[in-house]
């Protein structure tokens, strides 16, 4: 047998991954990311019924520089868990499986995403 | 054989070796709980940006409003049943030891009871007082 140059792929190493299946992993790393970021929802909310002082200090833990980072990157998550997660639905419901569909509502789901953080940072800030 | 088994219907062998009528549970679950995040998410994070200056009197107040406690409550139960449900299916994709996998599956599960549990009780504490 000649030996053949037959592509190997996918490579992970070196496999450039397609556009949806970026997304794909993205709404399981969001969605672990916010599991675990529950943990600074339950602190928030434990700070309150502990009282005044608590409070205080986890306001000015969630407001500092850091605090805002991190808070960020909760909004970012949420926003592009919920969007893909109505994408998802569509594809409960039988619609878009098309590879352009999905390509086409890949985009849809990354600019609302983007467009719900930008509106929740402008207000919110 | 005992005449027992002879007697069986295939359909009687076949009850409750499968997932039929249960297979869909989670799957049902996560989407019922995603399509309840999906109004309940929203509503908390305009709660919330409402929420960003405001000192420690006000956040009681607008926790002390009953619709907001039940609201807040049942975001964060639901976020918890649906974190518990996604979790779950990622650890069963990615960890293949099966003592290990145990392990995460269960601490995760009693992470998300905990956890829904201690912030329940924070809401109702600052909603009730005492």
């Amino acid at each position: 047998m000649t030996k053949r140059d037959r592509p190997l792929s996918p490579h992970l190493q070196i496999y450039k991954m397609p556009f949806t299946a970026v997304l794909s992993i993205s709404h399981r790393i969001t969605g672990v990311v916010m599991a675990v970021g529950t943990l600074v929802l339950a602190y928030w909310l434990a700070a309150a019924a502990y009282g005044p002082d608590a409070y205080a200090t986890a306001q000015a833990v969630l407001g500092s520089v850091p605090g805002r980072l991190l808070l960020f990157g909760w909004s970012v998550a949420l926003f592009y868990h919920l969007c893909n997660g109505i994408r998802h639905m569509f594809w409960d419901a039988g619609m878009g499986f098309e590879i352009r569909d999905a390509v086409k509502s890949g985009y849809i789901t990354v600019g609302a995403a983007l467009a719900l953080t930008i509106l929740a940072w402008a207000i919110g800030v | 054989m005992g005449s027992d088994v002879k007697l069986r219907s295939a359909l009687g062998r076949a009850r409750g070796l499968g997932s039929a009528r249960e297979g869909v549970g989670h799957f049902y679950a996560q989407r019922a709980t995603a399509i309840g995040m999906i109004p309940l998410s929203l509503w908390f994070v305009v709660s919330v940006i409402g929420l960003t200056h405001a000192d420690y009197g006000t956040l009681r107040d607008w926790v002390g409003q009953p619709l907001n406690a039940t609201l807040l409550s049942l975001t964060v139960l639901t976020a918890m049943y649906h974190a518990q449900l996604g979790v779950e299916v990622v650890i069963a994709d990615y960890v293949h030891g099966e003592t290990l996998k145990f392990t995460l599956l269960t601490a995760s599960t009693m992470a998300a009871f905990l956890l829904g549990a201690a912030m329940v009780v924070s809401i109702l504490k600052v909603a009730v007082g005492v």
